[in-house]
């Protein structure tokens, strides 16, 4: 079995009728963008939640990241009825609420693990398709739509027809300055954006062993980007020191227990599976997006590709990609001119990121005319990266330094960085006007994205990493 | 849930890869924590030249003649990728989309859909093509029989059949509301937590 068909098994309460499999739900986590609507839709019809001690809700997508933000205060007009709704249904339902002022805020999926809300073996749903994320603790955690939402609070189980398995073995040592963000590009330019439609993909090999919980979080945070139905790593030592102590960790006896159940979470030495990749970590880049996919990424100091040399299949999307971002095939990515660059998200604002992109940044400046912003993923994050000074490092480097949030991630209606501005993003969506309207986004690492705004252009940051450490 | 037995209706392709649920109904546009009232805000990015205005453009299927009261969509492949908002779903039906034949879907999309009463088809990319070849030109009627799994159009000499998960099918065919079925099950799943709590007590946090 693989450790995919452990999650399932255990969860499986029963087969239904249908065909479907029943399966049994450990936590719902909620945010302020569609959690209101769905606690509302569950109270008009006279739904109780089974058990609100294990539903939870932050408040990220839509609250305003500026200093000395409001509790309701919105990042678009009319956007502090979402945050307030939510607030309300929450404190009714009587469900877990991490609101605006608390010092635990932050993007769900900084937050779910950083608390140790999400523990491995665990089922885990949100309506966010980024919830993939999780797995990286070796929970199966997917993302839902509100009606699955309210279903999972309701019922406490979820109606779900069985993934197939999929392995991605990656082995083999990133170089200097090539982190998560780059090898999960890279997969993707690899295998394509629909590549894991209908699989669960289980992330195995030395690569994976080597990296800290926080770079597994940012290579399975982006499984949805290429259809995965969710990603998952098997927990190990990694995983149990990474969630020893934290405020919602089992503690004492059941620490001891639930980390010896963890330890049995992996797949079986004769486990099969439907599909595998194999990945080396030494051929992975530096990896910028230069379209308008997530697949559409090459290395940083790589060309456009030509239209012909792509297959039929994705040569439409590349002409209409070259279009939307203002580039030609044949050019090179490296110098083109930014005007733009956001350091955060569910994908890179933990404080790893941080340091990562401060480490590039200390003793620079952000060159003329670019806007940078870093938001960091959490309060405990923004309180761990201000401990470290790493605020000041952006502060002097000409950064803005914003209270926690998806931020600029997604454009919501109220800011962005400008009509069709060309933005180096640490972010996980590259797609026409994610970013603010007609907004051209490059998705990049931490220190590529810091790199980016000193140098106001897109560049390979390797040869500042080295400078700079 | 409004049952889907068959339905006859305009197609308006919409032959776009990888279209995410930001273009389906960007986030500036769900200004109300509701599910109803989204349909205006349906492809506001490419249905109108001023969205502040609602001035229409011309150019988008839509908003083409006789294709304003299409209720069936044609799309490529990974239509519904991207953010799991089901306003993409709840600003389709309410715009009067019933289908969307694709070459492939989101997942989180696609059960938002049979969640909602539209039915997802998938097709192969060639089938797609032909039926667009024809139905850009000119609003073509198409009939979808989800009992039979086919469809049918004047242009079609033989019903045009499709597969479908049979869970989903019975879920639209009676409108069936998932969460009522399940508790059906609430026994059961009141012992499936019980014996959970015996074998892995973690799991069971005390509320704070």
């Amino acid at each position: 079995m693989t450790l995919f068909d452990k999650l399932w098994d255990r969860h499986l309460v029963c087969r239904l009728d249908s065909g479907e499999d029943l399966i049994a739900i450990d936590r719902v986590f909620l945010h302020e963008r569609t959690g209101g609507v769905a606690l509302a839709s569950l109270a008009e019809r006279n739904l109780p939640i089974l058990d609100p001690g294990r539903v939870y809700c932050t408040m990220d997508h839509i609250v305003s990241t500026l200093p000395g933000r409001g509790a309701d205060d919105a990042r678009m007009p009319g956007g502090e009825t979402f945050i307030t709704e939510t607030r309300r249904q929450a404190r009714r339902a009587g469900i877990n609420l991490i609101d605006v002022n608390d010092p635990r805020q932050g993007i769900v999926h900084v937050v779910a693990p950083e608390l140790g809300i999400v523990q491995p073996g665990m089922t885990l749903v949100c309506p966010d398709s980024h919830t993939c994320s999780l797995g990286a603790l070796g929970a199966l955690a997917w993302g839902i739509g509100s009606s699955e939402a309210e279903h999972a609070m309701a019922t406490g189980t979820l109606r779900l027809t069985k993934p197939k398995n999929m392995r991605i073995t990656i082995d083999g040592t990133l170089a200097r300055g090539v982190t998560a963000k780059d090898l999960v590009l890279h997969i993707i330019a690899r295998i394509g954006v629909g590549a894991g439609k209908g699989y669960a993909v289980e992330y195995a090999g030395s690569t994976i062993a080597a990296m800290d919980v926080e770079a597994r979080l940012t290579l399975c945070n982006m499984a949805v980007e290429y259809a995965a139905f969710t990603a998952v790593i098997a927990p190990d030592g990694v995983t149990q020191s990474y969630l020893e102590g934290r405020p919602h960790a089992p503690t004492g006896a059941l620490w001891e227990q639930a980390c010896a159940d963890w330890m049995s979470l992996r797949s079986d030495s004769d486990a099969g599976y439907d599909v595998e990749y194999h990945f080396q970590a030494e051929d992975v880049l530096p990896m910028v997006t230069w379209g308008i996919s997530p697949e559409q990424a090459i290395p940083a100091d790589g060309t456009i590709p030509a239209i012909d040399s792509l297959p039929p299949d994705k040569r439409e999307s590349a002409r209409r990609a070259c279009e939307y971002m203002g580039v030609r095939p044949g050019m090179p990515l490296a110098g083109l001119p930014i005007s733009g660059v956001f350091i955060g998200s569910c994908t890179n604002a933990r404080l790893s990121d941080l340091r990562a992109a401060a480490a590039v940044l200390r003793g620079h400046r952000v060159a003329p005319g670019i806007r940078a912003i870093c938001v960091p993923g959490s309060q405990t994050v923004k309180r761990a990266a201000e401990k470290d000074g790493l605020d000041q490092v952006f502060i002097d480097a000409g950064f803005e330094w914003r209270e926690p949030g998806c931020a600029m991630c997604f454009y919501a209606g109220g800011e962005h960085m400008g009509e069709g501005a060309r933005v180096a993003s640490t972010t996980n969506r590259n797609f026409e006007s994610r970013q603010g309207p007609r907004t051209r986004t490059h998705l990049m690492s931490p220190a590529m994205a810091a790199a980016a705004a000193i140098t106001g252009t897109l560049v390979d940051g390797r040869a500042l990493t080295e400078v700079s450490s | 849930m409004t049952p889907f037995v068959r339905h006859e209706g305009i197609v308006a392709p919409l032959l776009r890869d990888n279209v995410d649920t930001d273009q389906i109904i960007p986030s500036r546009e769900m200004k109300t924590v509701s599910k109803t009232g989204l349909g205006e805000g349906l492809f506001a990015s490419w249905r109108y030249t001023d969205e502040k205005t609602r001035t229409p453009n011309p150019e988008f299927i839509l908003n083409r003649p006789g294709f304003e009261k299409a209720t069936i969509l044609l799309a490529g492949r990974n239509f519904g990728c991207g953010s799991s908002r089901e306003h993409a779903v709840w600003a389709l039906s309410g715009y009067g989309i019933r289908a969307i034949i694709a070459a492939s879907f989101g997942s989180i999309f696609h059960t938002n859909c049979v969640r909602n009463g539209i039915l997802p088809i998938t097709l192969d990319m060639e089938a797609i093509q032909d039926i667009a070849d024809i139905a850009t030109k000119k609003p073509v009627k198409m009939t979808i029989d989800l009992q039979q799994q086919c469809l049918l159009w004047e242009a079609s000499g033989e019903p045009i059949k499709f597969q479908i998960d049979p869970s989903d099918r019975e879920m639209l065919v009676k409108g069936l509301d998932p969460i009522g079925l399940t508790m059906q099950h609430r026994q059961q799943i009141l012992d499936f937590m019980d014996q959970q709590k015996t074998l892995r007590p973690w799991l069971f946090p005390e509320t704070d």
